[in-house]
């Protein structure tokens, strides 16, 4: 295996770049130079990169414009990356027809492991679509005269967009009234589950339709009215259409506006239930552990008590004679009702005596998720109760009087 | 300033009538909870200091179960035996002033004589004027606290100063003197004018009731709060910044003489205090731990009465109290759960609670 790994390896080394976006202002000549290297295959072209930006810093400082990428070009990384995704997957033993992208990260991410923390700075391996920012091909023809009707208003995609999500008002619109006049309209809402999903962002709009939408400028439109009509950008337009499209509940145009809608990410509900012990005399009782900062506890919640918590052995009156930490102990209980029917049991050892009060809020937290249905537990994770506080204390930096604070400056 | 607050509250008590509640505007007490089998008139007052009898017009106290406890040993001493030894202690917070102040409070009503130190600490700790005694000359007097406690005692005990006649004749200086058989206001008044001489005045006082309660003339109560304080270190120090024991001081040696029960005719209630102890842990309460060896066997053999944290009823009452009088402001306090968000912050400590509600 080790001869072909290192064929692999030189012929993976070309496919794989760093940083996410090759967006780098680089003059259109280096690309050129850099992408009839990578042609060749030889060396590692990220070496290449730093040599060549080296050398040609001078010249073309004025020619600053965006690099494109020829269409063959686009084609031959596609062609490359797949081959690599072949070689890959033969590295990794793996099955080369059924190698999806979480696969290739993974493999990425093994045989280039990084101690970046920055995770877009580490190496990846994607598809070229996802890497090189997507570019208009020439809009128009040998003649001079442009493919799309739209073009003169400068923002054809858009417009055209716009033009087309209009047309599916008027037409749902239309068939409305048809059905209403026929008295066949059903008031059947169909409401769409809209909370798990959201409307595009600005970027993602822009990335979609590889135009740049700026804010709208009112002033333009109107010039016979000389106040300002209220700015509103054309995202803003968008949107606002998409949603009147919506409340007309449309069966058909339904696919049309998922397109511009994107799911929100489901948040991962894996929460650990420990289960409910049950000790000798068939009192239930949970464990469970919680940190914050360098203290850890852990807490015995019982199922039938009337609130009395101990803390290391000593009343929690005693060991927390401030009120914001037993504020800290009540917030579990408080959230779910039931401050005076549990009693509980810590051990606590290190940090402060906030952080502490912070690590038992968290046992105590988990432990009492096992007696409590599902829907609370979500409740709590959204809360943030569940979740332990990764704040940590940030390190003194040299030249630095403290993690932030400067020496002081002065003047001379 | 709790316990200045106190002397001044008790002192007005005793200018009631016995067998009436205090209901007037006694001036600065701390809050006391009102639980009281019989009715009384509650003036509800809008002002907001933070005073609360001036705010409620009235000061009350809750009867708990260890004040009743007391009261009731109280009721039968058998006057014959030497005088028995009571011990308030318990947590901070709980409640063990406040049920000294009870009793003393009864015992005015029964009209014996009191004798309460609001603080012993006072007298262990931040003085400023020391001087050398002239009585005796390896102790030291404290003018300033000493005149305090003549003039509480005078405004408490108006009526025993004129019946109770000295014994002895005291020689103050060249100038002046008291007879025998001139009356024990005398002696306090000297020591009021004369501030050099007010802690030997004390100790007079103290001497002569002893003998006195024995006769039967009257019931003597001694009522000393915080009596860790006699046996513990002070925070004084000499000129030459040594420290001080306790029995340097004169007025800790005349009032551990007083406590000592080798006399009769009275009953002798004391309280432990950790709030104002000095060099002992936060978290000690039981006798022996703020005794310390030597109290603890100067005092043996004691009575003790645990102070503990309110019951649920207690707490309800407290709550109501509170309530009835307006002085809880948010709108959850009314609810079950502000209830219970209370009794788990405060874990139905008495003094958690009045600083929680002190905001609310």
């Amino acid at each position: 295996m080790a001869a072909p790994c290192v064929s692999c390896y030189a012929a993976l080394s070309c496919r794989l770049f760093l940083g996410g976006r090759v967006s780098l202002s680089q003059k259109q000549g280096v690309w050129k130079a850099a992408a009839a290297e990578l042609q060749t295959g030889t060396g590692s072209q990220i070496l290449r990169l730093r040599h060549t930006t080296g050398v040609s810093t001078k010249k073309n400082v004025a020619a600053l414009r965006r690099e494109t990428y020829t269409v063959d070009f686009i084609k031959k990384q596609i062609e490359e990356f797949n081959i690599g995704k072949r070689h890959l997957a033969n590295m990794m033993g793996e099955d080369p027809e059924t190698f999806t992208q979480e696969d290739i990260d993974k493999a990425i991410a093994y045989l280039f492991p990084s101690g970046l923390f920055e995770k877009q700075a580490r190496p990846i391996m994607k598809h070229p679509e996802q890497i090189f920012p997507k570019q208009r091909a020439i809009q128009w023809g040998e003649d001079g005269r442009p493919f799309h009707f739209l073009f003169y208003t400068g923002k054809q995609a858009y417009y055209s967009l716009m033009h087309e999500a209009y047309g599916k008002l008027l037409e749902v619109e239309k068939r409305q009234n048809q059905l209403q006049a026929k008295g066949l309209f059903s008031e059947k809402t169909k409401t769409k589950d809209l909370i798990d999903s959201r409307w595009l962002i600005k970027e993602e709009l822009e990335e979609m339709l590889v135009e740049k939408l700026s804010d709208q400028d009112g002033r333009i439109a109107v010039r016979r009215v000389t106040c300002l009509v209220s700015r509103s950008s054309y995202y803003a337009q968008f949107i606002r259409l998409l949603e009147r499209l919506l409340t007309l509940h449309c069966g058909s145009e339904e696919e049309f506006v998922q397109r511009f809608r994107r799911s929100v990410t489901i948040q991962s509900k894996k929460q650990l239930i420990e289960p409910v012990q049950y000790d000798e005399q068939g009192m239930a009782f949970s464990t469970s552990e919680g940190k914050r900062k360098s203290a850890k506890a852990e807490a015995i919640v019982y199922g039938h008590g009337s609130g009395r918590i101990k803390v290391n052995g000593i009343d929690y009156l005693l060991y927390f004679p401030v009120t914001q930490d037993r504020e800290q102990l009540m917030f579990p209980f408080h959230f779910l009702d039931r401050l005076g029917k549990h009693d509980t049991t810590c051990t606590v050892s290190g940090g402060g005596r906030s952080s502490q009060a912070g690590a038992i809020r968290l046992a105590v937290a988990r432990a009492l998720c096992s007696f409590v249905t599902e829907e609370e537990v979500e409740w709590m994770r959204q809360a943030g109760l569940l979740t332990a506080d990764p704040r940590v204390k940030e390190r003194k930096k040299p030249g630095q009087e403290g993690a932030r604070r400067k020496f002081t400056w002065k003047k001379r | 300033t709790m316990l200045r607050r106190m002397t001044r509250l008790l002192s007005g008590a005793r200018q009631l009538d016995p067998g009436r509640f205090l209901h007037r505007g006694s001036p600065a007490p701390q809050s006391l909870d009102a639980h009281l089998d019989d009715q009384r008139p509650r003036a509800v007052s809008c002002t907001s200091e933070d005073d609360p009898v001036k705010t409620f017009n009235e000061a009350c106290l809750m009867v708990r179960k260890p004040a009743l406890e007391l009261l009731h040993y109280l009721k039968n001493t058998n006057f014959a035996h030497p005088a028995v030894r009571y011990v308030l202690y318990g947590e901070k917070g709980t409640g063990k002033t406040l049920s000294l102040c009870h009793v003393v409070h009864f015992c005015a009503k029964q009209d014996w004589l009191i004798l309460h130190i609001p603080d012993a600490h006072l007298w262990v700790k931040n003085c400023r004027g020391l001087l050398q005694s002239s009585y005796n000359k390896q102790r030291f007097d404290q003018p300033v606290e000493a005149s305090i406690w003549l003039k509480n005692f005078k405004t408490a005990n108006e009526r025993f100063l004129s019946q109770i006649k000295v014994q002895e004749k005291y020689v103050w200086n060249k100038r002046e003197s008291t007879e025998k058989g001139s009356p024990l206001g005398a002696v306090v008044e000297q020591g009021l004018t004369r501030v050099r001489n007010a802690t030997d005045a004390v100790g007079i006082v103290l001497k002569e009731l002893k003998n006195q309660s024995c006769l039967g003339a009257f019931h003597l109560l001694v009522a000393v709060d915080g009596v860790n304080a006699l046996w513990g270190r002070t925070s004084l120090k000499r000129e030459d910044k040594s420290l001080i024991a306790p029995e340097e001081l004169a007025l800790v040696c005349s009032l551990r003489k007083m406590v000592r029960n080798d006399w009769h005719g009275g009953a002798i209630v004391l309280t432990l205090s950790q709030t104002g102890s000095l060099f002992k842990p936060r978290k000690a309460y039981l006798p022996q731990e703020l005794l310390g060896k030597e109290g603890f066997d100067a005092l043996d053999p004691f009575i003790p009465i645990l102070v503990s944290n309110y019951n649920p009823k207690e707490f309800e009452s407290c709550i109501q109290y509170y309530l009835e009088n307006k002085w809880l402001q948010h709108e959850k306090a009314h609810t079950e759960e502000g209830k219970k968000e209370l009794l788990f912050l405060s874990d139905a400590n008495p003094g958690q609670l009045e600083r929680l509600c002190a905001y609310l």
